[in-house]
């Protein structure tokens, strides 16, 4: 592999949500929704960011999406820090950079017909004159697997897997490099699941894209990315890519989730022990002391409850963020 | 006697003046300390069968045909009345959404003791004692503080563990679970669920798990009725589903997961196509218009049922069907 900059760049990312209370709404606190999160995503390759609710993840993406103002850290999109853009680089980054949401039916406007929701980007970019836009919406449709009449159809007309289809087309209308999926097939049925996964990675092939991929369920995330993250109370527990975080997770937590996971096999479930995680993610307005995560780790000790942990590499390409786990000690 | 037996149950739903069926065979059946999972998609019936068994079909819904035997008691004939009684000390349920089915504007102790005052005749002060006991056995603790808490005040996994206490308190003889923990973490998903077939074991409670995650399935029930379109169209041990799914779409759902035990590049093989709109009628097998394998019988003629060792399955082209015929011919 060829040392390229990657396309996306995060560093050091806080993000913190006031907590106003009384009539003035005066500021008394901080809810830290991302403290201190960095990764990087070379470009035709997909990042995963997995975690329980309130774990940050989707605070993440907005930031990176510039739909929220981070506290500090800095974003890096193709080189260029993002908050230092002006508003013709702005503009283009957006174009760049597209997402897909999880529910279709609330992210598509229900006043809108498909044909108008898809060719909306593209006559805001003026990326198109006008007569070519019918034909260009078409050939959306197409590459995402839904027949050109379906430019004529409104949302409710559609089954969640079609929207969430018109939600792809839409997204691609601008040529994006990057796609950030948030939750984006979380809300499919089974069968549709697998056929919104599988154009997701036949799209990459095709136009080689880059995605952000941000999800709950681990063995969909294992699925789509190259390299995931995984996520615990606005830090970065763990990361590494993909293979050997699932099969020689460093981290307890990212252990107890894959644990969690039930596989479709009767005879495999029987025969494993399960002990699931006790107790629940405290509130991020007020977490825990040192390692955020030591209320409900097996193997916390004294240091867990003083000290936060660092992300410190304990393989090569495999980051751990936990004193139980063995650094890695740099050869030579 | 099994505990509860459901046969060629139909629902229809009516609507301007028009009836459609929603439901058109459901049948399987469970028995004490047994977990059934019934699987499906959106839209299989699989939620409105679980209501029809507890007698909470909404207006415009109604039983049409077939029977739900519980305890040997047909439920499709008995009066509202009947039916109310067994609600909670027969039969309880535990629904998706633990937000939505508590009382927002009652506190967690008058929740929980209904029923027992109601069913049970207890005094406040012994449904308190017993609210307390239950709110331990589903391991919340300090249960004395949460009595007196509202829905909101507690975590979504908080709330489902609620559920189960209140599910639990007549001690009924069969729980209906509806997507259980779709709505939770992963972690806390896992809590749950373990939680609540430990308790169905451990007082001999029957359970009927509805869910689409195979996975689940796999960890928690003995046996599984896969639904779709309104039809079972397999019922089998969830080691024989497993190890020789017969059906086409029961195939084509396990192809579909992706899974954490197997290399990362498996391909998935999705189901084409989308399930059937109930309104618009479809001759034959309903899952044919998808199907990888189907001929023209598919879409002339109903499959009926064979069975083959316990393993039950309703597809003109399954290999228990070939085998079957085979030896008819022969």
């Amino acid at each position: 592999m060829t040392t390229t900059r990657p396309l996306l760049e995060v560093n050091d990312l806080h993000v913190g949500f006031p907590i106003r209370k009384g009539f003035f709404q005066r500021t008394v606190g901080e809810v830290r929704a991302v403290s201190g999160v960095s990764f990087s995503v070379p470009r035709g390759t997909s990042f995963g960011l997995v975690g329980e609710s309130g774990c940050g993840k989707t605070t993440v993406a907005r930031a990176v999406l510039q739909l929220l103002e981070p506290t500090s850290g800095v974003i890096r999109f193709d080189g260029e820090d993002v908050a230092k853009m002006d508003a013709v680089a702005l503009s283009r980054f957006r174009g760049r950079v597209q997402a897909v949401f999880q529910d279709p039916f609330s992210s598509l406007n229900p006043r809108m017909s498909t044909g108008r929701i898809i060719s909306e980007p593209l006559r805001v970019h003026r990326l198109k004159p006008e007569s070519e836009i019918k034909a260009e919406v078409a050939r959306l449709l197409d590459i995402c697997g839904l027949p050109a009449r379906f430019a004529d159809l409104y949302p409710h007309e559609m089954s969640g897997g079609q929207r969430q289809r018109v939600g792809i087309a839409r997204a691609l209308a601008m040529n994006p490099e990057l796609i950030v999926c948030d939750e984006a097939v979380s809300a499919l049925d089974v069968s549709i699941q697998a056929q919104i996964i599988n154009l997701l990675e036949g799209l990459q092939k095709e136009l080689g894209l880059t995605y952000l991929f941000i999800g709950h369920d681990l063995s969909v995330v294992r699925h789509i990315c190259d390299q995931v993250a995984v996520m615990y109370l606005g830090r970065i527990a763990e990361t590494a890519p993909s293979d050997p975080l699932f099969a020689s997770p460093k981290h307890p937590y990212t252990q107890a989730l894959i644990d969690a996971v039930p596989n479709p096999d009767p005879d495999y479930e029987a025969g494993r022990e399960i002990v699931p995680l006790e107790g629940e993610v405290p509130s991020p307005a007020n977490p825990p002391s040192g390692c955020f995560f030591h209320p409900r780790c097996p193997r916390a000790t004294d240091r867990c409850r003083r000290e936060v942990p660092r992300l410190d590499p304990v393989e090569p390409g495999h980051m751990a963020a936990c004193w139980e786990t063995g650094t890695l000690v740099p050869a030579g | 006697m099994t505990l509860l037996r459901v046969e060629n149950l139909a629902i229809d739903v009516a609507r301007d003046g028009q009836s459609c069926r929603l439901v058109h065979d459901a049948h399987f059946s469970v028995d004490r300390g047994e977990t059934l999972a019934i699987v499906g998609e959106s839209g299989s019936g699989k939620s409105l069968t679980a209501l029809a068994v507890m007698g909470l079909l909404g207006e415009g819904l109604s039983v049409s045909g077939g029977h739900i035997l519980f305890d040997g008691e047909d439920l499709t004939t008995i009066s509202a009345r009947r039916h109310n009684d067994l609600r909670g000390s027969g039969i309880a349920m535990i629904f998706q959404e633990p937000m939505t089915s508590l009382n927002p504007v009652r506190s967690i102790e008058r929740q929980l003791t209904e029923g027992m005052r109601l069913k049970n005749r207890l005094s406040r002060r012994a449904a308190r004692a017993r609210a307390l006991e239950l709110l331990t056995e589903v391991g919340i603790s300090d249960p004395e503080r949460r009595l007196k808490q509202y829905p909101h005040q507690l975590s979504g996994g908080m709330r489902q563990r609620v559920m189960i206490a209140i599910a639990l308190s007549c001690e009924p003889e069969l729980i209906l679970a509806d997507e259980p923990t779709t709505a939770l973490d992963v972690t806390i998903q896992a809590q749950i669920l373990s939680l609540t077939s430990r308790l169905c074991r451990d007082h001999g409670v029957g359970l009927v798990l509805i869910t689409h995650n195979l996975g689940i399935v796999a960890r928690h029930a003995q046996n599984v009725a896969v639904m779709y379109g309104g039809r079972v169209v397999e019922r089998a041990t969830a080691r024989q589903l497993y190890r020789d799914p017969q059906h086409p779409y029961t195939q084509g759902l396990l192809a579909s997961v992706p899974r954490l035990d197997l290399p990362r590049d498996t391909p998935l093989r999705p189901v084409p196509g989308a399930p059937p709109d109930p309104t618009v009628a479809l001759p034959g097998c309903r899952f044919h218009p998808r199907c990888p394998k189907a001929s023209d019988i598919c879409a002339e003629q109903v499959p009926d049922f064979i069975a083959e060792g316990g393993h039950e399955v309703a597809c003109w082209n399954s290999g228990i069907q070939k085998l079957k015929s085979k030896g008819a011919a022969a």
